[in-house]
């Protein structure tokens, strides 16, 4: 093991899989020589060639339904979508065309798309370029929706989404970019499995489940309970869709009680759906009504300020999680 | 003088003859109320189905539209699982699960109708690109209408495809009306082509009731894309018969469109040249009597099918 960053892992994980197997390509804005804007597919353009690494003009819906093209006749495309918010300009593409085709085609076609994109908040970077839109794509039959929260997992996940047969999105955090993690090393095989929840901490008082950038402060969050008496089972899901409901059920039988924190706004969000589907199966396991801890329902704002007291804070999920194991 | 040959000739009319036959037992089925859902129908466009379908090889690709039933049957679809997916039977190319705006057969190139106006675009190009990254040698043709050539999607698609220099035909079939509206109310310009010029490649425009003008419109493009020069644009200006959807009252069309259509009628225009290609009339009725008989066979053969079992519902929505 080693130490990488975030946004390393996800260079590796493309230059790995562009190595195994020629099908793949890459396809996005500033992918190509200038190596992109973090810096994440830098030396790809120079070590697989413009054929298969290529800058695309500023148009989302053309080029990702391009990839959707592609990759029903036998190219893997991968696609880079810069920021998660520029997801709303390529929705027919993702929603109508990738996700539909095969069923809609009788099963004649698949279509092994990876679409990575950054997104979340946490740089003042105001209402369009923040968002996390997880929620929306996990509603939709026929895509699969990661959200890897650390280098091994970006690592892992990507190497999975290219391998997938089917459109998977791989949603990033652009807070994490820089930061750093354990990862296998150069050259050892990472793959970690679409669908399978990682347990980050065990405790038996409340079931703590948090989604991408949340999952460092949910980290910290649970120390500062340690402190106060208060163990948490602490659940990264890594993919919002297919969800791994048996992880979180097993722990909720354990703890009773539940609490789900995530960027994106409460209503229809991912938490929502956690907390449905537990309910639905566990009700008599729940001590106490399940608790959600999100963003207000409003745009990010810009103002560091502003930002601050709206993302959910180490302090804030610290708080809320001490009510709940009170109650 | 053209330089088709006599095969291609026939070939170009029993395919005519073919896709007006579908349409026009698909419209009487639809009527009596046999077909559920919505099916837009593709009489009076035959030569542009037939005419690009037919200068392609089999190993290329298109993408259709929701007006698709023509594209399909051009480009080898096998009528009978075509009419299965009308009558929503399991045997169908989508099993059902489509209809008639997602027919498919992926192995005759037949990349899907589609329900989303100018998608057909974006996903052409993709095929293209396909094809350029392995080296196929095989061409990708979009067909869209004048109502999708003001889709951001059309803009998107044709100035990547420019860029990346793909072998990709954008197939522009004017048949007058964009859904419910004429032409002018979709297009500031009187021809499409011109806005090839935009992009730095060639735009044509060609009699879209004249199948071998088509052909060799289409047969040219081809041959440019397969030798790496990149795409081509092609407008075809025909009439659409039928409305936008079977049952389309068609009231905002001219009353000498709507009452005498069979004065933009391509089946019509070629037979009256077909001597000329060294077709007499007794090789057009064989091809008349073959589609007819093909299309009756094609009904027969999805009315003897059942409706997709229940449990077909969950299937394919994701690959294993």
């Amino acid at each position: 093991m080693k130490k990488i960053k975030y946004y390393q892992a996800l260079t590796r994980a493309l230059g790995e899989e562009m190595e195994r197997d020629p099908s793949v390509i890459l396809i996005g804005e500033d992918v190509g020589a200038s190596g992109g804007i973090f810096a994440q597919t830098r030396g790809l353009h120079a070590a697989f060639g413009p054929l298969r690494v290529r800058d695309t003009p500023i148009a989302e819906n053309g080029f990702v339904g391009a990839a959707v093209g592609a990759a029903m006749t036998g190219l893997r495309p991968v696609v880079e979508i810069g920021f998660e918010d520029f997801l709303t300009c390529c929705m027919d593409p993702l929603v109508n065309q990738a996700a539909k085709l095969r069923y809609m085609l009788g099963g004649q076609v698949s279509v092994p798309l990876t679409l990575y994109t950054f997104g979340g908040g946490g740089v003042n970077a105001g209402p369009q370029h923040s968002q996390s839109l997880a929620a929306w794509f996990a509603h939709v039959p026929g895509l699969k929706v990661v959200m890897p929260a650390t280098p091994a997992d970006v690592l892992g996940l990507t190497k999975a989404a290219i391998r997938d047969d089917n459109p998977v999105l791989v949603l990033l955090g652009k807070k994490l970019i820089g930061t750093s993690g354990e990862a296998p090393d150069d050259g050892e095989d990472h793959v970690v499995p679409i669908g399978k929840a990682a347990v980050l901490g065990e405790g038996s008082d409340v079931t703590l489940v948090a989604f991408s950038q949340m999952v460092p402060v949910a980290v910290k969050a649970a120390g500062a309970l340690a402190e106060r008496g208060v163990s948490a089972d602490l659940i990264d899901p890594r993919t919002a869709s297919p969800l791994d409901l048996d992880t979180i059920l097993a722990s909720v039988r354990k703890t009773g009680r539940l609490a789900v924190v995530h960027e994106a706004q409460g209503p229809c969000g991912l938490g929502s759906e956690v907390v449905a589907q537990v309910t639905e199966a566990a009700f008599s396991a729940l001590k106490c009504p399940p608790i959600r801890i999100t963003p207000p329902f409003a745009p990010s704002p810009f103002a560091p300020s502003l930002e601050k007291a709206y993302l959910p804070s180490v302090e804030r999920v610290a708080e809320e999680v001490s009510t709940l194991a009170a109650a | 003088m053209t330089a088709i040959g006599r095969d291609t000739a026939l070939a170009l009319y029993h395919t005519m003859c073919l896709i007006r036959r579908f349409e026009t037992v698909a419209s009487q089925r639809y009527r009596d109320g046999e077909l559920p859902g919505f099916i837009h129908l593709s009489i009076g466009q035959e030569a542009c189905a037939a005419g690009a379908c037919l200068a392609l090889e089999p190993r290329d690709f298109i993408a259709s539209t929701h007006r698709g039933h023509g594209h399909c049957l051009a480009k080898g679809a096998d009528p009978a699982r075509m009419m299965a997916e009308l009558f929503g039977r399991a045997s169908g190319y989508a099993k059902a699960r489509g209809g008639s705006m997602h027919i498919a057969d992926v192995g005759a190139g037949v990349l899907g109708a589609n329900g989303i106006v100018g998608m057909s675009m974006p996903l052409a190009v993709g095929a293209a690109l396909t094809a350029q990254v392995t080296g196929s040698g095989a061409v990708a043709v979009a067909f869209f209408g004048e109502g999708a050539s003001g889709a951001g999607a059309a803009h998107e698609a044709m100035n990547i495809a420019a860029i990346w220099k793909l072998p990709v035909i954008f197939f522009c079939e004017v048949n007058r009306y964009a859904e419910l509206s004429p032409y002018s109310v979709h297009c500031s310009v009187d021809r499409i082509s011109v806005r090839a010029a935009s992009y730095g490649f060639p735009g044509v425009t060609v009699d879209g009731e004249d199948a071998v003008a088509v052909y060799e419109a289409v047969a040219a493009a081809a041959a440019r894309a397969r030798a790496g020069e990149g795409p081509s644009l092609i407008e075809a200006k025909a009439y659409r018969w039928h409305g936008h959807y079977e049952g389309d009252p068609q009231v905002y069309k001219t009353a000498e469109e709507r009452d005498n259509p069979g004065a933009f009628d391509p089946l019509v225009r070629f037979q009256a040249g077909a001597e000329r290609l060294g077709l007499g009339a007794q090789d057009l009725d064989a091809a008349r009597a073959d589609a007819e008989r093909r299309i009756a066979d094609a009904v027969a053969f999805a009315e003897a099918d059942q409706g997709p079992a229940p449990h077909t519902m969950l299937e394919d929505v994701y690959t294993a």
